[in-house]
């Protein structure tokens, strides 16, 4: 069955309906919840562990441990989200709003602040030092081992001539 | 006999949106054959496995495509899960299918609209990207990307349908099957579409046998070819027969897609009633030892997917078949024969994908 002209309901409705589309960038576009728009980062809890850097599909992430930088090119990044799944703190997440054109692709670095920065360096220095005494220890003790080690297989080698000796005078006793 | 010529189609075409180029070889009007060349979007995106590990490669996966890309990343991930031996959550499963469904519907409704426009109804054309816009925003509310969802992980999913947005989803659906069933009479019963569509492009039930077509088109042929049977996913608990048509012509592959719009409806109903509560996935430890070879159905029709692994975190080899590929030789068959006026149309009705096609 063939019918001509069966549009024309549609299109008078859309004649006097609103339109569906909106008038941006006037009225903002709204992103549901779960929009996968761009990864930021809690740059303050990052410990530069570099698993962002190794997971990244299209490697657009860089980690500078000794300046504490966290840099990323969100030209290349796809947004799919694998590095917010691999970090260990959690510090980074997917949020809506996407990136912006751009005339080059330029890359974004995010400093740790000076504060996070000291507390660091302390705590990396507090962990060296404690190593360096942990190391320390270790090696004192083991030296003590080792001494007190043939300190005591000398004594053990004196108790057991002194075995030896007694032996044979005491097994005949024990016989008769 | 007329005189023979050549006439360059694409890569760049209005009705392409993607480069495909074909010299057809012309007697007046007639097309006596079609030459096909591909080539022109390469990226080389298999051999990407050896570089990255198998988690990170579902990303490269489901970037094969723009259109059906969670039908790759979920070929992908279950040929892994196969070889892995992992069992994933049931829930997984069915929020698998869902969007899969979904995924479908919007490629669906694309074509839908880029057919009209092939045949010149603009109006349609814009109902129909109108109607699939209500789809997409489904699909960004769920997973939060519009066509890459990247929800799919080796184990299960990253993210759940709450029965709330579920809920919520199904009643959208019922406004879009009555949008879908006002365009059906548009596409199907209007006579203007007929006669550009009807008896246009015919491939017999043998030829399209012979010539290995998937999907819908091969459907329209006759071809009862469905990956969906197999029961991957959660197809296996669903009640849902392929939509077959026996014509061959264009006008057949218009109909069976609009069917497969209505029938991935009646799907996502079927799966939102029986999901099951439970976890969305299951730990995975290890890598993958072993090969697998994956058959999907994707919008297009049959995808498949060969993942092969040696025990190490990066893959040895990833093959991905789509069905543009296999389509192809069906397209150059249905163009012999044809008026050069409908070579846009016939190029349209395999529902190209040049860029999943290339890789």
């Amino acid at each position: 069955m063939s019918t001509i002209l069966n549009f024309t309901g549609t299109l008078l409705k859309n004649l006097v309906s609103k339109p569906v589309t909106k008038n941006y960038p006037e009225e903002p576009a709204v992103y549901p919840e779960r929009s996968r728009g761009h990864i930021v980062i809690d740059v303050d809890q990052c410990i530069s562990c570099g698993l962002c850097v190794r997971s990244c599909p299209p490697r657009c992430i860089k980690v500078d441990k000794n300046e504490g930088t966290w840099t990323i090119n969100r030209f290349d990044c796809i947004a799919c989200g694998y590095c917010a799944s691999k970090c260990p703190k959690k510090c980074l997440s997917l949020v809506p709003g996407y990136q912006k054109p751009g005339r080059s692709k330029a890359a974004v670095t995010y400093k740790k602040s000076a504060e996070v920065m000291e507390a660091e360096r302390k705590r990396a220095e507090e962990m060296a030092q404690r190593k360096a005494a942990a190391v320390k220890a270790a090696r004192e003790k083991k030296a003590a081992a080792q001494t007190g080690g043939q300190a005591a297989g000398a004594a053990a080698q004196v108790q057991a001539a002194q075995a030896q000796a007694a032996a044979p005078v005491k097994a005949p006793s024990e016989n008769q | 006999m007329g005189k023979v010529s050549v006439v360059p189609f694409g890569p760049q075409h209005p009705v392409l949106p993607e480069p495909i180029h074909l010299d057809l070889v012309l007697e007046d009007e007639k097309v006596i054959e079609a030459v096909p060349s591909i080539g022109f979007v390469h990226r080389g995106l298999e051999s990407l496995i050896v570089k990255k590990d198998y988690n990170e490669m579902v990303y490269v996966a489901e970037r094969t495509c723009g259109i059906c890309s969670f039908g790759h990343g979920m070929g992908y991930v279950e040929a892994v899960e196969k070889i892995m031996n992992v069992e994933i959550p049931a829930r997984a499963r069915y929020l698998r299918t869902i969007w899969m469904e979904l995924s479908r519907m919007h490629s669906h409704l694309l074509w839908l609209g880029l057919l009209a426009d092939a045949f010149g109804y603009e109006s349609l054309f814009y109902h129909c990207w109108r109607i699939r816009e209500q789809v997409l925003d489904m699909i960004e509310e769920s997973t939060g990307g519009r066509v890459i969802f990247s929800v799919n992980k080796v184990g299960g999913v990253m993210k759940d349908i709450d029965a709330q947005m579920l809920g919520r989803f199904v009643e959208k659906l019922g406004d879009v099957e009555e949008q879908i069933c006002a365009i059906r009479k548009n596409f199907l019963g209007d006579r203007t579409v007929q006669m550009r569509l009807c008896g246009v492009g015919v491939l017999t039930k043998k030829q399209a046998h012979d010539l290995g077509c998937a999907g819908p088109f091969g459907r329209a042929s006759g071809i009862a070819t469905d990956m969906r049977i197999r029961g991957y996913g959660a197809y296996a608990d669903l009640d849902f027969e392929p939509i077959i048509r026996t014509d061959g012509d264009s006008y057949a592959r218009c109909a069976c897609r609009i069917d497969e719009l209505l029938q991935s409806i009646d799907l996502i109903r079927q799966a939102a009633a029986k999901i099951p509560a439970g976890d969305l996935s299951v730990p995975v430890k290890g890598n993958p030892d072993g090969e697998y070879f994956m058959r999907i159905e994707q919008p297009r029709g049959e995808a498949v997917y060969y993942v092969k692994g040696s025990g190490k975190p990066y893959l040895n080899r990833l093959r991905i078949r789509t069905p543009t590929f296999a389509n192809l030789a069906g397209l150059c068959e249905t163009l012999k024969g044809a008026d050069y006026a409908d070579v846009p149309i016939l190029v349209l009705t395999i529902d190209p994908c040049i860029s999943c096609t290339e890789r």
